[in-house]
This record gives structure tokens, sequence and C-alpha cells, in this order.
């Protein structure tokens, strides 16, 4: 820390968001900055340094902001965040300040929200299941320790009711102390009400940190908020031991301040105007799920994001598929039949799920029942295709069948509404729906889990 | 001559004060001295790609330049390394810096602690060529062999014995140059050769669709397009552990963490079916992740491609995986967008095209200067965004590659992998191979291909026109052939890679299961023009049969192979008889 400190009366000029310098002695790349004006304070990060002139992104509304009349002091510190263990419970803003009306916690450690890389060889690879209570997740699409699943919606679709319910109902099996850290950016009035009052109801505020970044704070706020949110997951994960899983939503509307910012500073815009460095932004904070060998904790990631038109190739969700491990992709067309969650599971992948499922983990006939669901259900999804043609009277015996699975699947299992509903039930429940077939349509299922089944069952 | 900071953007910066420095050197840039690398020079004015994070660094900082060009260590000591992109061993960096990367470490590739003991081939008084093996070097249970430097030849004047460090010297020659166990060799230029060889000999790479349908030759390209889920990643690493290689060299392009902690969990667990050793003592890793420094990433392809070379230098067959080379164009994008340069298509710079494929040209199997032949055979996955072929780097990578492996989606969420979409997929040296097959593998190794390959495309016609009329309109024949498809499609194109003997089909197994399928499809064939109904055919099992191949030994197939025909040759007969 310098022992003078650095101030510069008057900026040159103002554009959007972005504040220009002059004559800034030693700058550095990435440093904060306050900026008093008519006297209020506002915040900002240095992002560019050319000879003597500096460009500041205030993390602030700067509408009102007269450069001649800022003041800008240099605090010789990159963008950091006071963590601790006291931050469960409390509701901060997007750049973690409290918004709960009770005093700052109490840091443990400043840490810098930027977050370096994690060495590869120190890595740990993803092991062991969150129990998210939801049967298509949990059974079909499992989410492992230390992946990053994020979940592709659609405008109009209930992906915050999912995204709460995710908050409440996750937990993890034998014990282990487990913790939520949910950031929220751009969220409208409508939609943080009510996560924390579904976080109140249910109770789960005390293992909760919630960061809030309202529509209203300004887009830049929204680049610096699931930093602050990963930041302190990894101070409860690697400095306190605990499983943390990490809810970010909506990604879309952090890929759209991304855009703002990048554009406002005149740089060249890439697919659908959106920055050529977005996926390595995006990775630089997808990355930051993972285990380190040795340490108890882990981190989760669920990122929430809007797909723009429905459109899986936009470049956000694009982006986002190829960094994650693998997506749950909700669905208009279950959604209009009133399922909910509307969770199509033939699109959705859990590429991790190998990592966390099986005996020891959850049962040893996890996977081959949900291979064969998943089988079936395809099926079926084909046989219903056909009968929209042909007519349900000119099918067969064992395509009605299909057809009805597929239906008892959606409805039943996919279809489980607000309730929790354990890794145990929604494997018998799947098995249920397997009943009507015979043991030779089954050939997913190796025939010693279907003897011991059998056995089992008489 | 040190130059001083004047402007500070992302991952590149500027410095003047340095009229005398060189495209392409490397520069120690700030008082943490960060690894740079000058890609651009106007007057006194050096612009530099930094290969760590910039944060933090003020202007009027330091940078000062080395005289040397970015080049890596190559010596003993490399297989089963980890490096990053530019060659930073990530094992001793996590001993001192912690489980997070810190910037500003200065560690040489090779470990400088291990001590190898030279067992010399050239005494004092031989002459030796530029690029000569000296001898194997040897460290506990680790044997290395030992190159002169490409440049380097003459009579040796002394061979020193006893154990020492890689970078001690163990060879003098007269007029005093001295040759060590490890030598330096700049990334972005291609180690030499005598001459390149014809790619007349295959890369096995033990996945049936694609060493008999598109196969690479030894010292070909192949290029992986697909779209995320499609298993490109899984082709990759089952390549890496099963492909007829003597080293492999997988560069991790800006791909996920996760994946790269299962492979360095997986190697050294796994066993190299050839030498019975782990795979891990044939791989050399080099990683960076998506997250880590996007200058590293560019780099990163170049230092795989150089270590690559190295071994091939020695005589030995060398795969280069690239996951994904994308990646690596982006991150080539996003620095030229920071030098603001005119963009090309997509805002991808107008050199990708050049780049791209002078990169692949690396590739070939060649006589090397001094140990008989070698050769570096590449495999770069692509990942289009949206799965959208006709995006800028799949294009260029389609000119620039010989062999394209096409992976569908549709294929991969019906859980068919390799999910290889053999009707968009090709191979242009097919061809030039097809001797190698019919001498290695068995005579009429052609023919059965090319007959595969009409029933597949046949198969595609009737599915067009089933989809019109129906299934049940379709006479027995064609639906003999849709039946045949399907048995070719899941019994010989599909491979699992968790079958400890599926995972891996040498060609003449492949042959032997190809020739059975179209046997079978001929003879019922057949039979149906005898007038015999196609159910009472597909009664007698016989299809079921032919899907449990894969997982018969290589050793077992001629002789199960013969049972099976046997078999056929009765049913089919029998029905003919009723």
């Amino acid at each position: 820390m310098d022992l003078v400190t650095r101030r510069v009366r008057g900026a040159e000029g103002i554009a959007g968001p972005l504040l220009f310098l002059e004559g800034v002695p030693r700058a550095r790349l990435g440093e904060i900055v306050r900026i008093r004006a008519g006297g209020e304070e506002r915040r900002g990060q240095i992002i560019e340094l050319a000879g003597a002139r500096v460009a500041i992104q205030v993390l602030e509304e700067t509408r009102g902001l007269a450069p001649a009349r800022a003041e800008v002091t240099l605090t010789g510190e990159v963008a950091a965040l006071g963590v601790s263990r006291g931050m469960l419970g409390r509701v901060l803003d997007g750049l973690g300040r409290p918004v709960d009306g009770l005093p700052p916690p109490i840091a443990e450690a400043r840490l810098p929200i930027h977050g370096a890389a994690l060495n590869v060889t120190r890595r740990e690879k993803p092991a062991d299941f969150i129990e998210t209570g939801i049967s298509a997740i949990d059974g079909m699409n499992t989410l492992v320790r230390g992946q990053k699943l994020p979940v592709f919606s659609c405008a109009g679709l209930p992906a915050g009711r999912l995204a709460a319910q995710l908050v409440c109902q996750a937990r993890v099996r034998g014990g282990e102390r487990f913790a939520v850290v949910f950031a929220a950016m751009g969220a409208p009035f409508r939609e943080y009400d009510a996560y924390l009052e579904a976080f109140r109801r249910a109770g789960v505020l005390d293992r909760t940190v919630v960061f809030l970044n309202r529509a209203e704070d300004p887009p830049i706020e929204r680049l610096m908020t699931p930093r602050c949110a990963l930041t302190c997951a990894e101070h409860l994960a690697f400095g306190h031991g605990l499983h943390v899983l990490v809810v970010l939503t909506d990604m879309t509307s952090y890929c759209e301040a991304l855009r703002e910012v990048a554009l406002a500073r005149e740089e060249v815009p890439g697919r659908r105007g959106y920055p050529g460095y977005m996926y390595t932004d995006l990775a630089t904070l997808y990355e930051r799920a993972g285990r380190i060998a040795g340490r108890p904790g882990s981190i989760t990631q669920v990122p929430v994001l809007t797909m723009p038109d429905d459109d899986l190739t936009h470049p956000i969700p694009d982006l986002s598929g190829y960094i994650t491990e693998g997506q749950i992709v909700l669905s208009r067309d279950l959604d209009r039949r009133g399922v909910y969650p509307p969770i199509d599971v033939l699109p959705s992948l859990s590429r991790l799920m190998g990592l966390g499922v099986g005996p020891g983990r959850t049962r040893a006939d996890h996977r081959p029942v949900a291979d064969q669901l998943y089988a079936l259900y395809a099926r079926g999804r084909d046989v219903r295709r056909m009968a929209a043609i042909v007519g349900a009277a000119n099918l067969g015996e064992e395509e009605r069948r299909l057809l009805e699975v597929a239906d008892r699947f959606e409805r039943e299992l996919v279809g489980q509404g607000d309730a929790f509903r354990s890794i145990e039930d929604t494997l018998e429940l799947g098995w249920k729906l397997l009943a009507p077939f015979p043991a030779e349509a089954l050939a997913r299922i190796p025939a010693a889990v279907l003897e011991a089944r059998r056995k089992e069952a008489r | 001559m040190t130059g001083r900071l004047v402007r500070i953007a992302g991952p590149t910066v500027v410095a003047d004060g340095l009229a005398g420095a060189g495209l392409n050197e490397i520069v120690w840039v700030g008082e943490e001295r960060l690894l740079g690398e000058v890609i651009r020079l106007e007057r006194d004015l050096a612009t530099i790609q930094v290969y760590e994070e910039t944060a933090g660094l003020a202007l009027g900082e330091p940078a000062e330049p080395t005289g040397e060009p970015l080049a890596v260590e190559l010596g003993p000591g490399l297989l089963g390394s980890v490096f990053d992109g530019v060659q930073r061993p990530l094992d001793a960096l996590a001993a001192r810096q912690g489980d997070f990367l810190g910037r500003g470490a200065r560690l040489p590739a090779l470990d400088r602690t291990r001590r190898w003991e030279l067992e010399a081939s050239v005494r004092a008084g031989d002459d030796i060529l530029p690029g000569a093996a000296l001898g194997i070097a040897r460290s506990g249970a680790s044997a290395h062999p030992v190159l002169a430097p490409p440049g380097l030849g003459g009579r040796v004047a002394e061979v020193r014995a006893g154990a020492v460090t890689v970078d001690e010297p163990v060879v003098r020659l007269v007029g005093g140059a001295e040759i060590a166990l490890a030598h330096r060799w700049p990334v972005r230029r291609p180690r030499p050769i005598r001459r390149r060889l014809a790619p007349d000999v295959p890369f096995l790479t033990g996945q049936r669709v694609l060493d008999c349908f598109f196969p690479v030759s030894s010292g070909g390209t192949a290029m992986v397009p697909g779209g995320f889920g499609t298993g490109k990643t899984v082709l990759e690493q089952s390549l890496a552990k099963h492909a007829a290689a003597d080293v492999v060299v997988y560069v991790g392009c800006g791909e996920r963490g996760n994946e790269m902690a299962e492979v360095l969990d997986e190697l050294p667990k796994l066993d190299d079916p050839r030498t019975g050793g782990p795979l891990l003592g044939r791989t050399v890793l080099v990683v960076n992740t998506s997250n880590m420094p996007v200058a590293a990433r560019e780099a990163s392809i170049y230092t795989g491609c150089t270590i690559a070379e190295y071994f091939r230098d020695m005589g030995r067959s060398v795969a280069l995986m690239i996951d994904s080379t994308s990646r690596w164009a982006e991150a080539l994008r996003e620095i030229s967008a920071r030098l603001e340069e005119m963009p090309g298509e997509e805002g991808y710079p107008t050199y990708l095209a050049s780049r791209l494929a002078r990169f692949y040209e690396r590739a070939g199997r060649v006589e090397t200067l001094a140990c008989g032949e070698g050769s570096v055979t590449v495999v770069g996955a692509v990942s289009p965004p949206g799965g959208d072929l006709s995006e800028p780097v799949t294009q260029c990578s389609l000119r620039a590659t010989g062999v394209l492996w096409a992976l569908s989606a549709d294929l991969a969420h019906r859980r068919h992998y390799p999910a290889l979409d053999w009707s968009v997929s090709f191979s242009l040296e097919a061809e030039r191979l097809r001797g190698w097959f019919e001498r290695e593998a068995g005579e009429g190794f052609g023919a059965l291909r090319e007959e595969a390959m009409q029933l597949l495309q046949r198969e595609r016609e009737l599915v067009e026109v089933a989809e019109l009329v129906g299934t049940e309109s379709l006479q027995d024949a064609e639906r003999l052939v849709l039946e045949s498809a399907r048995l070719l499609r899941e019994g010989f194109l599909r491979q699992s890679a968790y079958d400890p003997v599926d995972a891996s089909c040498p060609p003449r197994k492949a042959l032997e299961m190809l020739r059975l399928h179209l046997e079978l499809h001929g003879r019922a064939a057949n039979a149906v023009a005898a007038g015999v109904p196609l159910r009472s055919i597909l009664e007698a099992g016989l299809g079921t049969r032919l899907l449990r191949l894969g997982s018969v030994p290589a050793e077992a197939i001629a002789g199960g192979a013969e049972a099976l025909r046997a078999e056929i040759g009765q049913a089919i007969a029998r029905l003919e008889a009723e």
C-alpha cells in the first residue's frame, strides 16, 4: 500500500460506463478506484492503460457524474471481497455489501474476486452426487459434486421456480456440511422477492449466501456479481470444507452486460455482437467449479440461462455448453402441458453422471434403470409422433405400451411438482414405470439386476 | 536494452525503447518478470503478448528482451510430464505455488534435480551426424534416447561418464562444442528432416469405423468436428489410449479442467497394451484449460508439436492430439482483436487459414536426420459454434487436413459411439492406404469396404422412402437391406469404449467381422430371392450373434468366425429347404 494517497482531480471525459483520466501516477491494470463527485462516492476499476490515459470502468450508475468535478482516488488494491463463514444467512448486493439491514459480516480474509486458475494437477475428479430432490435430475441426469451443469431455459418458462427449488431442497448425503451460494444477476423485483420469500419459507436462509444484483443496478456490477459469489464459495468450500452449490441466474443478463461494456469500450464485436473473448470470460467463471486433491469441500455450479428466441445455437447457450459438463434443458412443450419441472430429458445430459451414481453413491440399479427409461421414453416419443399421423387406433400393442410409458414418465416421474423426492423414491417409481414390460424388452438392464429385483419383490 | 510499458490492455502490452528486439523474441514483462513474446514492432514500440495474467501491471514497469524466441526444452523426463502451454511443469508449479496457479514462477521444464546415467552408443573418435542418437539415458526405471541437436555434428572428442542432470554436457565434439542430455528448440520453427515419405502406411486407431472406412496415414492429418456433447473428447482420449503410436502428445487446448483431471487420474492406471507399462509412460500432456491465460493457449499447440517432432526425430511414431483447434483459433482472434487488426470472417484474423495450414504441414512421415523413419500424425478436434460446419475454423481445417471424421449429434443422442457420421466423413488417403490393408489385413479389404459403404448408402435411400410410405410397404429384399445395415451399424460401426476387448480392434479382426456381416447379408439376400420369407430369416436370430463379435478377442476371431459361418450356412440352407 502506498503511503501517499494517489488522487486525481477532474477527469477528461466520460462515455457510458467508462471514465477517462490523464496523469494518474503508477496506475495498475485491474486496480480499484473511488470516484467522488457531488457528494456521492462510486467505485470503478482500471481496465486499460495507454500512455498518460487511463480508462476506468465505473461500477455504479454514471448518470449525473460530471467528469470535471470528479475526484478519483486509487486504492492500490485489485477488486477483492472480504469473505467469512458469517456470510451464510446474509443477503448482499452484487458487490457483496449487505442489503438486509445488518452490519457487514466480519471478514476472515480478503480475496481477489478474479480468482486464480486451479492447477489441473491439483484437481480431484468430481465424485459423489448432490441430491436435488428432482427426479429428472437425480435419476436421469445426476448432478455430481465438482460439476458445472447449467439449466437452459426459454423466456416464460419457470426457470426461477426451479432455481429456488434447487436452493431450498438440495442436500448431500452422509452428514457432510453443505451450503448454497445464490447469485441473481439483473433480477427484477418480482423475481428476487419471490426467491427471498421462498428461501425464508423453506427455512434455508442460514445455510445460504444470497448475492443480489437487481435489474436496476448498473450492468457492470453484474460482471462482478458471479465473481463475488464464487470467491465466497471458494472460501466456504476450500477454507471451511463445505460442499457448496452455486446457483447463478440469469447468465443471459450477465452476457448482455458483458456485451454492453465491451461495445462501450469500442471493442471489435464477435458473433451477435458479443465480444470475441466471451468463451474465455465464461470459462473463468465456470471453471471455478471443482474439487481439490486433499481438501474436503467442493464447488458445484448450476448456472441458469435463458436461450434468446429458444435458440440452442445462440452464442450464450452454445459457448456455455462447450465449457460446462452437460446441460438440463427445459421444454416449452412440457410446460404447456402443465408438467413441472418441464425438464426434457432427451437433450439433457450430465456428462459426469457416471462419477456420481452406482453402489456406494446412489444405488447399483441406478444406471441401468436410467438407461432403460431413457431408451423407452425416446422410443415412446417417436411413437407419439407417429400416432399423430396414423392415429392411435392403428398402433400395435407394443407401440401403445411405449406411448403409455412416455406419458406416465412425463406425468409422474418428471412432473413431480414442488415436492422433494429422494433418489430411492425416484428409482422405485422408475421400476414401476418399467413393470408393464417383459424382461426381453428391458435389454439395457443386466439379467443379474433384473433377477435381484424379482427376488426382492417376492 | 530494457523497455518500459506504455500501454496495458488485457493479455497484450506495449513497451517502448525496444528498437533492437526481434519478432517472436521472448521478453520478461514487469517487475514480476512475466513471460511475454513480441508479436509486433513499430519503430521502438513492441507489442507483447503476455503468457500470464496481466492484472496488477503498471505503466513504466520494465520489459526486458532475452534475445531468444519462445523455445521448449527437449530431453529425458518429458514422458509422463504435464506442462502448461509454454512448457512450465504443472506438477512442480503445484509443489511451489500450491493449488492455484500464481505468476512469475520460473521453473525449468525438465527436473534439474534428477540425475541420469548415459549409456553411450558413441565413442571418442566417432563421427556423428546432426540429430544422431548418442545413447540411452537411464534414471531408475526410465530410459530415454539422447539426441544430438539438429545442426550439431562432427567428430566426438570425449564422452563423459557418470550420473548427470539434463543440462550437463555429456559429449564434447572436436572444436569444443558440447552436447547435453537436453537441448532447446524454438516452438514456431519446424525441426529439420531429411525428406518426407509417401503416406502409404496407416496410423491404426483401433476404432473399426476409422481404420476400415476413413483411415488416416501415419504422418497424416485428421480433423474431428462436432458440436458439444458429440463425443469429441471421448474419441480423442480413446485414440490417446488405443492408437498404435510409440508416443502420444495430448494438447488440452482451452478445454475443461475436470476432463484433464480425469485423464490424469486414468492414464497412470491404464496399461499400454504394447509395452505393458503404464500408458502415462508414453504420453506427454500439454494442458492450457479454458481459464488459463489466452496467449499461452495460442502457444500450446506449437509447444505440443515441437515435443512431438522431437520424438519423431528419434525414429518414433508419434500421435499429436489437439483438443481443440477452435479454442486455439479463438485465442488467435482474441489477440488479433487486441491488436486492432482488420478482422476477416466472423472476426477471425485473415491469416487464420495460412497459420492452420502451416501448422498441419508439420505432420508427416519422414526420414529423420539420423535415426531412420519417424512420424507425427495430427488429430485436431474442432468445436464449431452451434454445430455449424460452415464456420471458418472448420472450413480452413477442411482444406488443410486429409481426413474428416465428422461427429453427429443425432448419433450421440442415440448413444451410438463413436458418433461418426459415415455419410459426411471422408478420407483422401484411403486410396493410397488400400495396398497396405490388402497386404496386412487380408485380401479383399477394399472390395468389402466398398460393399459395406454401398449397403449403408442404400439404407439411407430406403429410409427416405420408408418415411414416406412406411416400412410395411417395402419389399422383403429392401427390408433385408435395412436389417443388414442396422446390424452393420450396431455390430461393426459402433464400438464400446467400456468393453476391455472391444475398446480396440486390430484390422484383421475388423476385416473378419466385416466379411461375416456381408456374407450373412449375401446369403440372406439369395434366400429372400429364392422365396424364403424375411421373417423366418430374422427369427433364426443370426443377427444377434453378429452383434457380439466385438467382444471376441482378436486371437479367437478366426475360429469364432468359422463356426458362425458354418451356422449361418446351415440355418439358411434349412430355411431354403423348407
